[in-house]
């Protein structure tokens, strides 16, 4: 439902934190976070992984609680799950043993609504969604398409409020997703679907511009709302507008736009966390060596990183952090929807696997504070040997067990590449290289 | 059952009945009419077991037969409640989970036949003068060697349930009553029905023992195959022998045709993996179930009922925990109360046990038992070694070609399932009529009925083995010693290792029935823990079978910790296919 004049709010978000541990310490994930949505908009959470927007998200369902600041729900704190707000998972979350008029009938059977009332409304969701026929089906006979309109119908089958969409389409193919997209904005703008606002957190830069009124971009680590932007192009959308792409393109210029100061305390990165407790993602060497080579491609190493994007058939998630741990190692700068390769960057892409295995062991342990500690460690050591559990018993001091697994991971992998140390899965040890 | 749907949809008139409705309508009929006859003997005074001693005319053995089944099935159903009341419990309650899961762990360390030693008296106190009493301590063995088991496998089906689901759960505002219906017991159903199977087993050895029995002078002799068998074995009657295998078997095949075979296909839907596995277990009677329009219509009220009843609103809807930074502090302070209540009672039970055994027992009596523990240890160690050698090769022989797989997998599934301690008394014949070393030749009786888990594990193992790896080795001529090494052993060690620990579990257990014989009226003995343990039960020596039944937990507890768990830790890091 279109948004009409005297509109309400349906959620402010104030002044939220949110952190890694619960007892309040550790690294943010959320920080300062005012949102207010409105009835009759569709809004975005724009923002990589890490940003914490799916933390967002679950603290306006009622499913997370902030460590500071309050979520309320038409002005009434949210303290569980409201029955005005319901949600479509990323992974579907469809009960596997359920067929797809029991799922979607769920929300209203846990509202204990008579029989018939509940399989009129069910009927009404499904042939809206265009599930009619599939009634019976279960959802491990469905393709991934359907299973994602099984999770729509279970949604808009209570008739929320706001509807909720954590990722709607990233686990779908491109075609797919597209359709999707599609029918639902078509849904929404013939006012056929019995909602009054939708939020939506997505990663994809063109999905945000494609569907919404508005669009928040939280910035990573800790999560703030870095930008605001309204996108009045009318509906349908054209992805091949002049228009849209200058919206693109100006997003993905905020999103890499270089924070005033940053550069100083988070090492060139931009990465969640300062020294041994900056949390890295999993990017393997291929990766990294890749994106190198092909930037030494085009003369002055340069690319705009929409385009590459493109070119490569990434999404936002996958690119930025390749090139966000080039940043880090120093062998591209980042910056307004730009990447550029430095000397050394295209001196690795020019050299041969024992210069390269070199050249990065130097930057590995210059740049990258874990790699430089575990080095110091094993050299230190009698028998230069250290346990895992040294490190990421450390790490979980700065960040949650999983972000110290994925920091961990990564580190391994570059430092086997480098030849620094090696690491034996099975005793969990690092063992310095010998020489 | 599962598309009540699609026919209300499309309404269609058709014959009320068609032939499988005779077919389900005969089963159902058959089984009221034994269920009720096992009623009324279950609470006939306990003097019409003297009056009427068993009989060994085959003739019997379906009554016979019958009677044991009811005491699995009560067995079956008092595990299953437990179960999901227990291991519930434990997966939601962070201060029930610390003392009731390493309580588990113990419990299941205990050698079934313990309990009856120590439960006998009570029970047969429950109901004086009455059946009951004898038949509630015959199924309370049957559910003390299966609850364990299942109660674990549900706990850990609801510590891992998937976050997206349970978020869903949440999200939709269902209760802790809906959820559990809806989400956990649907996704706990198939490991848990698995694990039934599974321990069916260890619960015939037991109900079948139990049924003939004695503690000090309380002599207890229950109709069913158990007693029929015991009788058998008093007169050395072959024949009897034989015909109560025969009885047994039909039994377990009937159990496994109509209740498991139909269970465990039906369960397969609530399998979590959003894709149709390639060959689903298949059962006759839920087909026959699902053709059968009466079935319908009865099927079809019950199903709405049971949904009825799951939708029920009980307890409120999940609300968010307080701010961590207020809830904190007398959190910790419960956790620290809490946490020592549990250990000071858990010291002054301690203090009491080793009183109890101390005013009766020197230490060179503790002493004596280690030895006899580790004569069993040896035991169950050599045994296990040695069907080891003798059924991995063949395994994985069976494995690698489909075809015999097939056949050959139900059968020693069927094999792991027989009681073998029918046979202990024909096998007893043999070493007195060879005059054979007991200590030797009577060992093998532990593993009799056990070594079955190893030959259908490393065949399930090899048959799961990836086709692509198997060519590999092959286009690189990998045969011989590197063959074992490299290719096969370590893709199939998951799967032994699960069989080799069950398969010396059990051997601890049957220990206790193994290692004292009896045929024809003559006894014979293997120095053990278990001849302890049953010599001891026997004369009603309460504070020697409790030290023999404590180190026997020592010895399955401490095997578990130092070998079996790093083994099979390993196994799942480093040799899991998916």
């Amino acid at each position: 439902m279109p948004k009409t004049a005297d509109a309400r709010t349906l959620i402010t978000v104030e002044d939220v934190r949110m952190c890694y541990s619960p007892d309040g310490k550790g690294p943010l994930v959320l920080d300062g976070v005012n949102v207010a949505i409105e009835e009759g908009e569709i809004v975005s959470l724009l923002g990589r992984s890490g940003s914490g927007k799916s933390s967002l998200l679950r603290i306006i369902a009622g499913l997370l609680k902030a460590t500071h600041g309050r979520a309320l729900w038409q002005g009434q704190p949210i303290n569980g799950p409201s029955p005005g707000v319901a949600m479509v998972f990323q992974s579907f979350a469809l009960f596997p043993w359920l067929t797809v008029e029991q799922n979607v009938e769920l929300g209203l059977e846990a509202q204990r609504t008579p029989a018939a009332e509940r399989a009129r409304r069910a009927e009404e969701a499904i042939e809206l969604i265009g599930l009619g026929g599939f009634e019976s089906a279960f959802p491990k006979e469905l393709s991934g398409g359907m299973r994602q309109r099984v999770g729509f119908a279970r949604a808009l089958v209570v008739h929320p409020e706001l509807l909720l969409m954590d990722e709607p389409f990233s686990a779908l193919d491109v075609l797919t997703a597209e359709t999707m997209r599609t029918d639902i904005i078509d849904l929404w703008i013939e006012g056929r679907l019995p909602i009054r606002s939708v939020l939506m957190v997505t990663h994809n830069i063109e999905e945000a511009v494609l569907m919404s009124d508005r669009i928040l971009i939280l910035s990573s680590n800790p999560g703030r709302i870095m930008a605001e932007i309204k996108i009045t192009l009318p509906h349908p959308r054209n992805r091949d507008d002049p228009r849209f792409r200058q919206q693109v393109d100006d997003i993905y210029g905020r999103m890499t736009a270089r924070v005033p100061g940053d550069r100083g305390d988070k090492g060139g990165g931009g990465f969640p966390g300062v020294g041994v407790g900056m949390a890295l993602p999993p990017v393997s060497m291929g990766e990294l060596a890749g994106l190198m080579e092909t930037l030494s491609a085009s003369p002055d190493g340069r690319a705009d990183l929409p385009a590459l994007a493109e070119e490569l058939n990434f999404e936002v998630d996958d690119l930025f952090p390749i090139a966000e741990t080039l940043q880090l190692l120093r062998f591209a700068e980042v910056a307004q929807g730009d990447i550029q390769l430095t000397p050394a960057g295209r001196r690795f892409a020019e050299s041969d696997l024992e210069d390269r295995k070199r050249l990065f062991a130097e930057h590995l342990v210059a740049y990258v504070p874990l790699a430089g500690l575990i080095k110091r460690v094993l050299d230190e050591r009698p028998n230069h040997r250290a346990r895992a559990a040294r490190f990421s018993e450390e790490l979980e001091d700065f960040m949650s067990e999983d972000y110290a697994e994925d920091t961990l991971k990564a580190v391994v992998d570059w430092g086997r590449f480098a030849e620094l140390f090696s690491y034996d899965e099975a005793d969990q040890t690092f063992e310095l290289e010998e020489a | 059952m599962s598309e009540p749907v699609l026919r209300r949809a499309h309404p269609v008139l058709r014959a009320p009945f068609n032939v499988w409705d005779l077919v389900a309508a005969a089963l159902i009929l058959g089984v009221f009419l034994t269920i009720s006859h096992g009623a009324k003997e279950t609470f006939a005074p306990l003097t019409t077991l003297a009056k009427t001693p068993i009989s060994l005319d085959p003739w019997r053995l379906p009554e016979y037969a019958l009677r044991t089944s009811l005491r699995m099935i009560g067995g079956l159903a008092a595990s299953l409640a437990f179960t999901l009341s227990y291991a519930t419990l434990a997966a939601k309650s962070k201060h029930a989970e610390i003392v009731l899961i390493p309580l588990l762990d113990i419990l299941q360390s205990i050698p079934v036949f313990g309990y009856l030693t120590f439960t006998l008296a009570w029970f047969l106190a429950l109901a004086p003068g009455n059946v009951a009493g004898a038949e509630f301590a015959s199924v309370f063995l049957a559910f003390t060697a299966q609850a364990w088991n299942m109660a674990f496998s549900f706990y850990q089906s609801l510590k891992t349930i998937p976050r997206d689901l349970e978020e869903a759960a949440n999200s939709f505002g269902l209760t802790p009553w809906q959820k559990f219906w809806r989400l956990e017991a649907p996704y706990g159903a198939p490991a848990l029905i698995w694990n039934m199977m599974m321990s069916m087993a260890g619960a015939w050895f037991f109900v079948t023992a139990s049924e003939a029995f004695t503690v000090g002078v309380t002599n207890v002799t229950l109709p069913g195959v158990g007693s029929y068998i015991a009788a058998a074995n008093d007169r050395g009657d072959h024949a009897a022998v034989m015909w109560a295998v025969i009885a047994m078997a039909a039994t377990i095949l009937i159990f496994d045709q109509l209740f498991f075979r139909p269970l465990v296909a039906w369960a397969e839907k609530f399998r979590v993996e959003l894709t149709a596995a390639a060959d689903p277990p298949r059962s006759w009677l839920l087909d026959v179930l699902r053709r059968t329009r009466l079935m319908q219509r009865v099927g079809e009220p019950l199903g709405v009922g049971a949904r009825w009843i799951a939708s029920f609103r009980i307890a409120s809807t999940v609300q968010l925990p307080r701010p961590p930074a207020l809830s904190a502090r007398g959190e910790r302070t419960f956790d620290v109360v809490w946490l020592g209540l549990v250990v000071g009672l858990a010291l002054f039970a301690g203090r009491e046990i080793v009183a109890f055994v101390a005013k009766e027992l020197t230490w060179r009596e503790v002493l004596h038992v280690l030895v006899l523990g580790l004569y069993t240890l040896a035991r169950v160690v050599i045994l296990i070694a040695l069907a080891s050698l003798i059924w991995t090769p063949i395994g994985v022989w069976i494995g690698l070609r489909p075809k015999v797989a097939e056949r050959v997998q139900p059968v020693a599934q069927f094999l792991a399932a027989f009681p073998v301690n029918l046979l202990y008394g024909a096998v007893v014949s043999g070493i007195i009529m060879f005059h054979l070393n007991p200590n030797i030749f009577l060992s093998g009786l532990m593993i009799l009925g056990t070594q079955w888990y190893i030959l259908f594990n490393v065949i399930a193992g090899a048959s799961a083995y990836p086709t692509d790896l198997k060519q590999a080795a092959q286009s690189f001529g990998i045969k011989g010693l590197l063959w074992w090494r490299n290719v096969i052993g370590p893709g199939i060690l998951p799967y032994f290792v699960t069989g080799a620990l069950t398969a010396s579990g059990g051997a601890w257990n049957a220990s206790v029935l193994s290692e004292v014989v009896s045929w024809k009226g003559q006894t014979v003995r293997a120095a053990g823990l278990g001849q302890y343990i049953y010599d001891y039960t026997a004369s009603a020596d309460y504070p020697r079978v409790m030290l023999g039944i404590a180190v026997m937990s020592l010895f399955v507890v401490g095997l578990n910790r130092t070998v079996w768990r790093p083994l099979y830790q390993l196994a799942e890091r480093r040799y899991r296919f998916d």
